[in-house]
């Protein structure tokens, strides 16, 4: 079960830290609650999507004329119904929503129909006659990298190279990290390791596909119902693609089904806008499992290679990495990301990152979870672990010599202020599972991960209601119980009881600019926000009170829930309560209300330890996962079960990267398991409880403390997974996922178990 | 193509539609009748969120043909509270976090529901495979496991 541990400043807290009922969770017990796919519209039609079979092939023809004869057919769109926008990131996801001159991957949409039925739209698809030319493809990232690869986009060229080339390859950019001098680090080692590594792409999994409900009127004017991460950004890039003022778009963010980054992004939703613009009724979409997996974003598959050189004593004197991620069909995979992260862990002299962005005919990736840092650590772990046997020492003891603290410029760049990894690694050593005895065919392994945390555009309101009750809009989607902890610090910072305030989640009409749920931000900036606008809401409060007394407003303070007077000076006046002053607003000036906006900075960075205990068996080379502990740093839990589950989720998501998920491909460049039978997540029956065990060191960027902690609890697990597993097996794996019959190679090539 | 008349109960109320021969009974239930608990994660069987039961027994409701239910009882996540009054396994599910987007929690509820029916007192184990026919991607099951361990040992006192 969960232990928590405070270090630091203390602050007292009424409600925050407390563990009350989700505001929602009675309409998601009940089956109340809406998701993307559950609204309806008078006049409503069905769409469908037309998605290339191949990988790599170009469009010559498209012709939809016995498809838009049919009986029940409104409308029909092709890359003819989108203008290319002149930026080049939207006219990528222009190009992404709807292939023009070429099908870029297995399941690049190419046409769309919106009909009465969907069996109708079904039919309609069967009709649509697109002539390809087959092209050959690249899907795997070291092929696509050598000369002579298929060619996805004529006009690439890698930036961030000089001279910049002047022939076109798959390489979209290099990016470089580090400082000191790696070569001089490595000759100062008594003991260098380097090591190869791979890892699958994975797909975000969340269980509800995308889908989303569009209407555009003859005026222009638009609505859209949709499940994302992110509706302002479904505002501005469908207002973009389309051709439409943002303010004539309203988007109203459903409940979401998971996200997990992969919803962070548009796909359906400009397709279902231009099929209702050009049907004049409302259109519904919703991807089926096998579209979810074709064409949304897994994230990157990867092949790294890392090189680190110890003194005998095991402090590290140098480390390097090349990384090398495909992103699929267009430029952006996280290696930018996975080359910042790669020694964030770690307090180096000499450091030195290199990162390649490769394209290749698979879905464009979307974010997942820490994008870019767990396949990294997974490789960088590995060697740690590797060294640290190697010397004979305690993996945590070999982390903990090496380990960033405050003060450590981080080998990205910043220097560090107070971070938790010393005391995630110092916890689990006292764990009670760091000694717990082994048995045969089993290891223990540990890594650590880190996670930079983001803030961002946020902007919130929060309406003091004449009843004393509270309602405060937020723009960023609820994705795992955020409006919990928002009505926490709300209440907390107005001093009244949790029931008392309502969070909704507000549309695009109704507040300011929201960046998305992403980035473990919304806790720590839609949180910050939410206790800014309380603050000044207190502030108006006050002033009113101060009206009622007949005193200035300097001279009335916000405590306990009432403004009071600053002192006996101000007066002598009984305090009065949010709900009083409430009562009276119209007679002291009107509605009373709080706003926060900002542009979130000092997030705080996070760190966590993760120690599993496995078993595998020598006959199958099948993995049974026995004990999982999650160490890591909140900075304040708001809603520790919540975080707890954080934790607990992303420990499930790493597991399953570790040992069963991976995107698989034929050399015709099709996915051969697009669905959740033969792309295997984790089921309740593969897992033991996943203990969690909560630090706090608070963040000085946020009013209560608060870091992130959505993405942090993903980056340890596979290599932990894979240092157990290399224990348990007796040799090092270094190949995404350990299936059986990968580890099973691994003992009998090892000659043991044969 | 003409429609096939059915005449079912869903939670324990007397229901007439008329669906197409190859229309799932998720489909029925979602975009027919306004059922929209019944979540669809994947058309095939694989997740369990279109779990409902038939006649007692617990299916994944997007294998079903629509018209299979001519005649037969179906329970919803909608009938699964008694008015106001959550059923023991909702409450557990709030109480321990054992949600998070909410999306699966109604498949969840209503294998739980089958398998504390079949076995009212299950072992951790029986619980993890019971509902192994049921993806859940953001809570790691920890605390799905947790509640309807809790719940059935509430439902044993009643």
């Amino acid at each position: 079960m969960t232990e928590l541990h405070q270090q630091g400043a203390k602050r007292t807290f009424k409600l925050v830290g407390t563990r009350p009922l989700r505001p929602d969770g009675i309409d998601k017990v009940t089956g109340r609650a809406r998701f993307g796919a559950d609204m309806d519209a008078p006049g409503m039609l069905h769409g469908l999507v037309l998605r290339s079979p191949h990988a790599h092939a170009r469009i010559k023809r498209i012709d939809v004329s016995k498809a838009e004869r049919l009986a029940g057919v409104k409308a029909v769109v092709t890359r003819d119904d989108f203008k290319l926008p002149a930026d080049s990131a939207l006219a990528d996801i222009c190009r992404n929503v709807m292939a023009r001159e070429k099908a870029l991957y297995d399941g690049h949409a190419v046409a769309a129909v919106a009909a009465v039925s969907k069996a109708v739209a079904r039919k309609a698809l069967q009709l649509i006659k697109i002539d390809y030319e087959i092209l050959p493809n690249v899907t795997d990232v070291d092929a696509a990298m050598k000369p002579g690869a298929p060619i996805l986009h004529e006009t690439l060229r890698t930036e961030g190279v000089e001279p910049k080339p002047r022939k076109a390859s798959n390489v979209a950019r290099r990016h470089e990290f580090g400082h000191g001098d790696v070569a001089k680090g490595m000759a100062q080692a008594d003991i260098v390791i380097e090591r190869s590594f791979k890892t699958a792409a994975t797909h975000q999994g969340y269980i509800e596909p995308h889908a989303c409900l569009a209407s555009v009127g003859p005026d222009g004017r638009g609505d859209l119902w949709v499940c994302t991460q992110g509706h302002f950004m479904v505002r501005n890039t469908c207002a973009g693609l389309l051709g439409m003022d943002a303010s004539q778009l309203r988007v109203t963010a459903s409940e979401i089904g998971g996200g997990f980054g992969g919803k962070t992004t548009v796909f359906i939703e400009p397709v279902a806008l231009a099929l209702s613009r050009k049907a004049g009724r409302p259109v519904k979409m919703v991807m089926s499992r096998n579209e979810v997996f074709r064409a949304t974003g897994p994230t990157s598959s990867s092949s790294i290679d890392v090189k680190i050189g110890i003194k005998k004593n095991g402090r590290i004197t140098a480390a390097q990495a090349e990384l090398r991620y495909q992103g699929g069909a267009f430029p952006g995979s996280p290696v930018e990301f996975g080359a910042m992260t790669a020694f964030a862990c770690y307090d180096l002299e000499n450091v030195h990152t290199v990162g390649y962005d490769v394209v290749t005919n698979r879905p464009k990736q979307a974010a997942y979870r820490a994008p870019g840092a767990p396949m990294v650590a997974h490789a960088v772990e590995s060697v740690i672990d590797e060294l640290a046997k190697k010397i004979g020492m305690d993996p945590l003891d070999f982390r903990l010599l090496n380990a960033s603290k405050e003060g450590t410029k981080s080998s990205f760049g910043p220097t560090y202020g107070p971070i938790g990894l010393r005391a995630t690694l110092e916890e689990a050593k006292r764990h009670p599972h760091h000694t717990a005895p082994l048995g045969p065919n089993q290891g223990r392994g540990v890594a650590c991960g880190f996670w930079f945390n983001f803030g961002g555009d946020t902007c919130v309101s929060l309406n003091i209601n004449v009843d004393g009750t509270v309602g405060l809009s937020v723009g960023t989607p609820d994705i795992g119980g955020s409006r919990a902890s928002m009505s926490l610090m709300a209440a907390e910072e107005l001093g009244i009881p949790y029931e008392k305030v309502r969070t909704i989640v507000a549309d695009t009409a109704s507040l300011g600019y929201n960046d998305v749920t992403d980035g473990s931000r919304v806790t720590f900036a839609a949180g910050m926000a939410t206790i800014k606008a309380a603050r000044d809401a207190t502030t108006k409060l006050c002033a009113r009170a101060a009206k009622v007394w007949g005193i200035p407003a300097e001279a009335v303070v916000w405590e306990n829930g009432h403004a009071k007077p600053a002192g006996p000076n101000a007066g002598n006046f009984a305090p009065m309560s949010l709900a009083e002053i409430a009562a009276v607003a119209s007679s002291t000036g009107g509605p009373i209300a709080g706003h926060y906006e900002v542009n979130a900075d000092g997030a705080g960075v996070s760190f966590a330890t993760h120690m599993v205990d496995l078993e595998v068996d020598p006959d199958t080379g099948k993995v049974t996962v026995l004990r999982y502990t999650v160490f890591q740093d909140a900075g304040k839990a708001v809603h520790p079960s919540y975080v707890e589950g954080q934790y607990q989720g992303g420990a499930a998501q790493g597991i399953g990267w570790a040992i069963n998920e991976e995107y698989i491909y034929g050399a015709d460049g099709r996915l051969q398991n697009a669905g959740f039978l033969d792309y295997r997540i984790p089921v309740a029956s593969d897992l033991p409880m996943i203990d969690t065990v909560i630090l706090e060191i608070p963040n000085p960027g946020h009013p209560y403390g608060v870091r992130g902690v959505g993405e942090t609890s993903i980056v340890p697990p596979l290599a932990a997974m894979a240092n157990a597993v290399s224990a348990a097996a007796g040799t090092r794996l270094t190949e995404l996922p350990m299936s059986p019959p990968r580890v099973l190679k691994a003992i009998m090539e090892n000659g043991r178990g044969a | 193509m003409s429609e096939i008349h059915v005449s079912t109960k869903i939670n324990g109320d007397a229901f007439e539609y008329l669906c197409d021969a190859e229309e799932s009974l998720l489909d029925v239930l979602r975009d027919r009748l306004g059922l929209t608990g019944t979540k669809e994660g994947c058309g095939t069987g694989d997740c369990g969120a279109c779990s409902i039961t038939l006649d007692g027994r617990l299916v994944c409701s997007c294998l079903v043909l629509g018209a299979e239910a001519e005649g037969r009882e179906i329970e919803t996540i909608e009938g699964m509270a008694d008015g106001d009054d959550l059923h023991v396994l909702q409450k557990k599910f709030l109480e321990h976090a054992a949600l998070q987007c909410g999306v699966c929690t109604p498949g969840f509820l209503i294998a739980a529901k089958s398998l504390l029916e079949a076995n009212p007192d299950p072992s951790e184990t029986e619980v993890r495979y019971w509902l192994a026919g049921n993806l859940c991607r953001c809570t790691g099951y920890d605390k799905i496991v947790r509640a309807v361990l809790d719940a059935a040992t509430e439902m044993r006192k009643a």
